[in-house]
């Protein structure tokens, strides 16, 4: 490369200018700082490490180029997205505006924080070897679980949306593009500085709140917590992005022939995660920003002696928190109710029926958070109502679970790798759903709240589910993103190792959390250090799985490289009757949608779209 | 790309993950404060130990602290102790921090200790005004607590810099416990000391080194 | 929706209903035992006190619940997989059958029929028979048991259990005990941060939170000891703050508390007058 290709707006000028950035932000905070009480004499102060954090991220944009084109706008100059024209690979390194781009940046960067939260996981398994503190000291510990949690639900929440919602939404629609294409980028640009300053806790002591960040907890950790509030307000901001374009992309750039009862269930799926990120993530945003002026300008909106309430922390977090967990598992939903057609070669069954179940489920996970309130001594009177409330989500889930069945039934199943993913889905979300019974069950509930019996349900629903969906979409997808296939006997490997050792790691932590294992110790009652070894042995061969996953993906993308068919699955599906891979402006003409893609059996069916229609759109007849 | 530069870019990325991976590992993960073995002593061991307002060094010179001598007289930044099992464990603490006070004075009383009594100064106690605390000494697995006297606000000669002469103004706290069996037991302070922060528990108060550690009993 | 007239092979949609009711059928049956029969009488959290006795029960039925639904969609896929398979190497489309409305209409409201008396059958227990079961229900408790009540008002710090018995002096102690067969109200509260004072065979559990009083309710069925543990995340010791607590002889509790009023005599003295909930100050001290 020459090093002319270095000066610019580019990753490089924006990690330098981020570094350049914090250290400037901190030396503005301290200043800005100099006379408050709050952050003398503790050796940390936060109002320098968030103008640092701020200043970090501004030098992170500007390097990337984000504020060329609102300064070019201002001077008068015409709007354009050339970016979005350009060819070649380094545009996977900077600012790019082509839908296909942002999502394989997604899916590279999610995978990596991905990864680096496993790893967290095997570590903290490692510690959970012993009854005792052995490995890591109880700070250590600490941060390792809520490096593990935070970072997990940081990238989760962008786990399908962001890799395969930015890649395909735009295409099952029949669009070009996103509506807001720089949003778009924005979304994405600001994961990477987000996994970054969380990671960064760890030089500033960690922090000992796990994901959840309770406060007066938060108030009083140690300068972590900062990297903490910063990262996932980040992630707040980016989620309510990539919400807003979701939904103005699916309400307004649809394809002629493109109804309601044509869209993709994937597509329902995200648009109903959108309408969730776009209400919920608002909230996080806020929240964390009362935790700031708490931790800063000495508010007290969280601390009891002073006006405030522990309780406020707790109603606003779970406000955004539940409703953030369905923002895990919808896509999910998508995902396999997707998939499922294509490989038991049958219409999605009881369609309408799967978009009541998706809306349902986004409908009541605003009505249901305090049920992480059930012992806490808020007000008890509204307990029955919420035990209601969140025993009634159960009702718009077994939705799915018709529509999956249905779909499978009397269908002509091949058992490829999306598709057993897809299948695990279901083993494993119900296991999931089941226990969430015992949780919305105030009376079981007194035992089972604040338990490894929690942390066990809720891993079986985001990593049975929603991971095992990840790995579905990435196994149906990636081909046709990169134009190349995956080894199939390690993508198996991967498969059985995986649903195998999952259920081996979390099956017997409802177990242990019933017999008394509270969360988060790394200190534990000596009688359930058997559960534990099982659990932690099974934890490291589940992480096995991951790396076996990580060597397929390197050696069949950059080692083996065996070109993949156009339509590898015989899908109906629009996206895989574009050519792979897929042309920057995806359509050459606006396609006009004929069906839903989902026409299997069907004996004359027509194409899913007119990629070419000749004249008028022709609704429901032949095509060329 | 030829072959050779496809693996040679793999070997590097991977060469780097282990690298940063083994970096996360020793540097922060391995970076507990290290053990100090207590002298051995008539019966079991002594344990010297002082408290200081300030460390006085990087990386937090603000913060309260405990600090510990080896056998060789030498003063270490660490809160890891090891003793033996089943013994008596002979401590002093030199007592240089001013007081600030129990959050619950029932940590005022001395509990655990042989004769469940302490000596400050050479007079035996066995409870203290809880407003004159300035830190405790306790092992909630073993049942020991012990309140520790606060120099006088308006003490002259008073030490900001870790490690503190016996020349200057402190109280000296002495106590004798039993051990027993072999284990890994948390110690900590119960008053809220760490200036500054939220309930006075931030900072050095949640921190291993400082006003939290571990008593090995091997 | 006529699948039959379809090319899709195998025997018609009744025979398939019938096998798959059989399975699914024997199978509930075995596991609705296996669960009520031989896991029940060991199911967390076990016998001690009448909470825990309502929790277990109410475990055991929604575990029992639970096995029909389990075993319902895991038999339906576990028929799918070795009935609707492709043969190799082929590609045949299945019947584009695209719904059932009645069956639609069957599971809604069927699943609707079973969240709605999960939901009436919860809150009877809660408000009604179990009297709260031993969860904390804040200051003031819906669901309060009848009789005289010990009080015992539990105090978390960082990182430490202690525990105040008003009616003895106010006496505080590091152990908790309680006498049997008797109800004891607990206040649980915190000088700091958010704890949760688990008391797991007893099954109790209740939040401490600064500045507020959270009530609950337990009545220890025979001595014994219990196991307490902090469940909500409190700081660096979270896991170390646990604790072991008795529950004693009505005779026995009396000469153990008054014991405890002599060995603590000194701490009591310097106590705070009791109350529900002591606000911590959370003024930053200056260096």
């Amino acid at each position: 490369m020459r090093p002319r290709r270095l000066v610019g707006f580019n990753l490089l000028s924006a990690t330098l200018l981020g570094v350049g950035g914090y250290f400037l932000g901190h030396w503005v905070g301290t200043r800005l700082s100099a006379g408050m009480d709050s952050q003398i004499g503790t050796d940390q102060n936060d109002v320098a490490i968030f103008m640092g954090f701020l200043f970090a991220l501004l030098g992170w944009l500007i390097g990337l180029g984000f504020f060329n084109y609102p300064l070019a706008r201002m001077m008068g100059r015409p709007p354009s997205l050339r970016e979005k024209e350009e060819a070649g690979s380094g545009r996977y390194f900077r600012l790019c505006t082509d839908h296909k781009v942002v999502g394989l940046q997604y899916f590279v960067t999610v995978l990596l924080f991905f990864m680096i939260a496993g790893l967290n996981a095997m570590f903290i398994r490692a510690e959970l070897l012993t009854p005792n503190e052995t490995l890591w000291n109880a700070n250590q510990y600490l941060s390792l679980v809520s490096l593990h949690g935070t970072m997990m639900l940081m990238m989760t929440s962008a786990a399908i949306l962001g890799p395969f919602g930015n890649y395909f939404v735009p295409i099952m629609i029949g669009a070009r593009r996103m509506a807001f294409p720089r949003l778009e980028a924005l979304s994405f640009w600001l994961v990477p500085p987000a996994g970054l300053i969380l990671l960064s806790a760890v030089a500033l002591g960690g922090f000992p709140t796990g994901w959840t960040g309770y406060a007066p907890l938060a108030n009083e950790a140690r300068a972590g917590m900062d990297a903490y509030i910063f990262a996932f307000g980040l992630i707040g901001l980016s989620m309510t992005i990539v919400g807003a374009n979701m939904i103005a992309t699916v309400l307004t750039m649809r394809a002629p022939g493109l109804t309601w009862n044509r869209l993709p269930i994937f597509v329902w799926g995200v648009l109903c995660t959108s309408m969730l990120m776009v209400l919920a993530a608002p909230v996080l945003f806020s929240t964390l920003a009362m935790l700031t002026l708490d931790r800063t300008a000495d508010t007290s909106f969280f601390l009891a002696s002073a006006g405030g309430s522990p309780f406020l922390w707790d109603n606003l977090f779970w406000f955004f928190g539940h409703p953030e967990v369905y923002i895990l598992a919808l896509p999910g939903f998508g995902v396999v109710l997707e998939i499922l057609p294509v490989f038991a070669r049958k219409p999605l069954w009881g369609y309408r029926l799967a978009v009541a179940g998706m809306v349902g489920v986004a409908v009541l996970s605003f009505m249901v958070w305090q049920h992480h309130l059930f012992v806490s001594g808020i007000n008890a009177d509204l307990r029955p109502f919420y035990m209601l409330t969140t025993e009634l989500i159960s009702i718009p889930t077994g939705f799915i679970f018709l529509n999956g069945l249905g779909t499978l039934w009397r269908g002509r199943i091949r058992f490829t790798v999306p598709m057993l993913f897809a299948l695990a889905f279901f083993s494993n979300f119900l296991i999931g759903g089941l226990s969430g019974v015992f949780l919305s069950d105030v009376p079981s509930d007194v035992s089972t709240h604040g338990s490894y019996f929690v942390m066990a349900h809720f891993h079986y629903t985001i990593m049975g589910g929603l991971v095992f969906a990840l790995f579905a979409a990435t196994y149906y997808w990636l081909p046709k993103m990169t134009g190349l296939q995956f080894n199939e006997m390690l993508a198996k490997v991967h498969f059985w190792m995986m649903f195998v050792f999952f259920n081996f790691t979390f099956a017997p932590l409802f177990a242990a959390g019933m017999l008394g294992m509270p969360r988060r110790v790394s200190v534990y009652a000596p009688r359930l250090q058997g559960i534990n070894i099982f659990v932690s042995s099974s934890a490291f061969l589940l992480g096995v799985s991951m790396l076996i996953f990580l060597i397929n993906l390197v050696y069949s993308m950059v080692i083996a490289r065996v070109p993949a068919e156009a339509n590898p699955w015989a899908s109906r599906g629009i996206e895989f009757q574009l050519p792979t891979p897929v042309p920057v402006t995806n359509f050459e003409t606006t396609p006009v949608i004929q069906s839903d893609p989902y026409d299997y059996g069907v004996p004359d069916a027509v194409p899913v779209a007119a990629l070419k229609p000749v004249a008028a759109p022709v609704v429901g007849g032949g095509s060329t | 790309m030829s072959v050779g530069a496809k693996a040679l870019a793999i070997g590097c990325a991977t060469a780097l993950a282990i690298v940063l991976v083994a970096l996360y590992i020793v540097d922060f993960l391995a970076a507990t404060p290290s053990t100090v073995k207590a002298a051995s002593a008539p019966g079991g061991a002594r344990l010297t130990l002082q408290t200081v307002a300030s460390y006085g060094h990087s990386p937090h010179p603000d913060w309260v602290s405990y600090l510990v001598q080896d056998g060789g007289g030498k003063w270490h930044h660490t809160t890891v102790f090891k003793v033996p099992a089943h013994s008596l464990v002979h401590v002093t603490i030199y007592q240089y921090d001013t007081a600030t006070g129990l959050r619950n004075p029932f940590w005022s009383q001395v509990r655990g200790t042989v004769g469940g009594s302490m000596t400050v100064d050479g007079k035996t106690m066995n409870a203290l005004n809880p407003d004159l605390a300035s830190h405790t000494f306790a092992i909630p697995d073993m049942g020991i607590s012990v309140p520790l006297k606060g120099v006088a606000d308006d003490a002259k000669n008073q030490c900001s810099v870790a490690p503190c002469p016996l020349s200057q103004a402190h109280t000296t706290v002495t106590f004798t416990f039993r051990t027993g069996k072999p284990g890994k037991y948390r110690w900590q302070c119960f008053v809220p000391c760490a200036a500054s922060f939220i309930f006075g528990n931030g900072g050095p108060m949640q921190s291993p080194g400082w006003m939290d550690g571990y008593l090995v009993v091997a | 929706m006529a699948s039959e007239a379809l090319p899709s092979g195998g025997p018609p949609e009744r025979v398939h209903g019938r096998r798959l009711f059989v399975i699914w059928a024997a199978l509930t049956v075995v596991g609705v035992l296996l669960i009520v029969f031989v896991a029940g009488p060991h199911m967390p959290p076990g016998n001690f006190s009448q909470e825990a006795r309502d929790q277990r029960h109410i475990n055991i039925l929604l575990a029992a619940l639970a096995v029909p639904v389990l075993f319902g969609v895991w038999t339906c896929l576990a028929y799918i997989f070795t009935t609707f398979r492709q043969g190799e190497g082929e590609l045949q489309d299945g019947p584009p059958v695209r719904g059932h409305p009645r069956l639609q209409v069957v599971w809604v409201v069927a699943t609707a029929a079973i969240v709605l008396s999960l939901g009436a059958f919860g809150t009877e227990e809660l408000l009604g028979s179990a009297k709260g079961a031993g969860g904390g229900q804040g200051p003031d408790p819906l669901a309060v048991p009848a009789g005289q009540k010990v009080q015992v008002q539990v105090i978390g710090q960082q990182w430490a259990w202690t525990f105040r018995y008003p009616a003895y002096g106010g006496v505080e102690t590091s152990q908790l005990a309680l006498p049997e067969g008797q109800t004891t109200e607990l206040h649980v509260t915190s000088l700091d941060v958010s704890h949760s004072f688990w008391a797991i065979q007893l099954g109790v559990k209740a939040d401490a939170i600064p500045g507020n009083d959270n009530v609950a309710f337990v009545t220890p069925r025979h001595t014994g000891s219990f196991e307490i543990r902090c469940a909500e995340l409190c700081g660096l010791w979270h896991g170390h703050m646990h604790n072991t607590g008795v529950v004693m002889t009505q005779a026995g509790f009396a000469a153990w508390i008054k014991q405890q009023q002599a060995a603590n005599a000194p701490a009591t003295k310097t106590l705070p007058p009791y109350s529900t909930h002591y606000f911590p100050d959370p003024i930053r001290r200056a260096g």
